[in-house]
């Protein structure tokens, strides 16, 4: 018993790829949530056109299968990616296309009132949007961006099949290591339930930060 | 006799088949208070509208001080506004709501200094200066820090009343700015219009059910329906004497349903 924590060891520093993965990985679906969220309000043709592509193609198709192509498709077109860059490539496209549904609903949830404020006070477009329209509906998405980073966390796990050494790869090294199943599987069961309740308790404090004051708003 | 301040020549609007507006023509001269009163559909509420460029006109021309609102020349041709031509139009313009729109997310203060500082670079110190004299014209000076959410209707429309004047425009329009208001609220905001009429020289158009207060404070009354002005006069001879039988079953409505003339 007492190699194990040796093994424990192993596991967390998996957990630290599974951390890094997660927040860059977030951090890019955030990005992408954002452009294709607000590309698809009507606006030009050409950037909704983009925007929804986007959307669909990476909802619609396996994340398993966008990873592998990022990690073994693209290095046939002269682009090679580390197995993190592929991982956080994979995992923050896909799950940006389901973020930015959320903005796009986020934006449109405010009122119209709300924009007619904007334009009797004679702000433009993009002031309005900056100033007044964004800061509202990012309320409205927290929560939802709460389970797509939750989503993501999880998500982190098919890096392992490009043999990057996050937590659940290292749970399987340390698994055919040692022979012990019940170990190693429990243990990352629990950190990644430790994350998700970290991700969670980061927004719903956020949520209620930002809601403070706020009309209409239940905290 | 000076130039109108604004000139709304046979425009028309229409929301799918309904015409709300049916080839309106009206003038206000400079300083004017002009109170828009009628049926609910009549388009009194639509023209303010227009007039903030939250409708577009169907057809017709408007214009407001001198310039043409919906238009713009261009190598002696008229072409429609773009953006910008809008945005310069606006400033001319403020508006408030029968629900006050305010922001929020916002504190009174920021509420008021939002736009000036955002539109007219105004510097984050005058603009609270400027925001102060206004909060306390309003009588909501105290209230500088609240949050929207902290506050009653009345209080809100007060400060929604400040915040448009904060641009400090030629034309203020008011849409039903008593109407969501719980009864004893209502003067507070009618106090705040009498006190800005007595004090300024803005022109102010005013869409309203108060018929006392329109009476009161209007120059000259429009009484509207079916999206036209059926009759227009001095208060007293739209209040007293109307002509029209139009007009006399309105304010006969509105009377049975008590409100004061």
């Amino acid at each position: 018993m007492t190699q194990w924590s040796g093994y424990l060891g192993l596991i967390l520093q998996g957990a630290l790829v599974t951390i890094e993965l997660t927040l860059m990985g977030s951090v890019l679906a955030l990005i992408m949530a954002f452009l294709a969220g607000m590309g698809r309000l009507p606006r030009f043709f050409i950037v909704r056109a983009l925007a929804t592509a986007y959307i669909e193609f990476f909802r619609g198709t396996s994340i398993f299968v966008q990873l592998f192509w990022a990690y073994f498709v693209l290095p046939l077109a002269g682009i090679s990616l580390t197995p993190l860059q592929a991982g956080v490539l994979a995992l923050g496209l896909n799950v940006g296309a389901y973020a930015a549904e959320v903005v796009r609903g986020a934006i449109q949830s405010i009122g119209r009132e709300q924009y007619e404020a904007c334009i009797a006070l004679n702000l433009g477009r993009w002031q309005g949007m900056r100033h007044v329209i964004l800061p509202q509906a990012l309320l409205v998405m927290l929560p939802t961006f709460g389970n797509n980073a939750i989503e993501l966390l999880k998500a982190t796990s098919v890096v392992s099949l490009i043999s990057l050494a996050d937590l659940t790869f290292q749970a399987q090294v340390v698994r055919s290591q040692t022979g012990n199943t019940l170990m190693p599987f429990t243990t990352i069961l629990v950190i990644y339930f430790v994350l998700a309740l970290v991700i969670s308790w980061g927004v719903r404090s956020l949520e209620r930060r930002m809601a403070r004051g706020i009309d209409g708003v239940r905290v | 006799m000076p130039a109108p301040i604004i000139k709304v020549d046979a425009i028309s609007k229409s929301f799918g088949a309904f015409k709300v507006l049916d080839g309106l023509s009206m003038q206000v001269m400079p300083g004017e208070k002009l109170a828009l009163i009628g049926p609910s559909g009549s388009g009194k509420t639509t023209i303010l509208r227009i007039l903030m460029t939250l409708e577009k006109i169907d057809g017709g021309h408007i214009q407001v001080d001198g310039e043409h609102l919906y238009h713009m020349e261009r190598n002696g041709q008229l072409l429609p506004a773009d953006e910008r031509h809008l945005a310069k139009m606006r400033q001319k313009i403020g508006m408030v709501f029968q629900l006050f729109n305010l922001f929020p997310h916002k504190c009174v203060m920021d509420n008021v200094t939002l736009a000036p500082m955002l539109t007219k670079g105004v510097a984050r110190a005058a603009a609270e200066k400027r925001a102060m004299e206004l909060l306390d014209m309003v009588g909501m000076a105290d209230k500088a820090k609240a949050m929207p959410a902290q506050l009653s209707g009345g209080q809100k429309q007060r400060v929604a009343i400040a915040r448009a004047l904060a641009l400090s425009p030629k034309i203020m329009l008011f849409d039903e700015v008593t109407s969501a208001l719980d009864p004893e609220l209502v003067e507070e905001v009618l106090n705040v219009m009498r006190k800005l009429a007595a004090e300024t020289d803005m022109t102010m158009l005013l869409v309203t059910h108060e018929m006392g207060f329109a009476h009161d404070f209007a120059d000259r009354v429009l009484f509207f329906d079916r999206g036209r002005i059926v009759e227009e006069g001095k208060p007293d001879e739209i209040f007293r004497h109307p002509k029209q039988e139009r007009t006399q079953g309105f304010l006969k409505k509105i009377i049975a349903a008590g409100h004061r003339v």
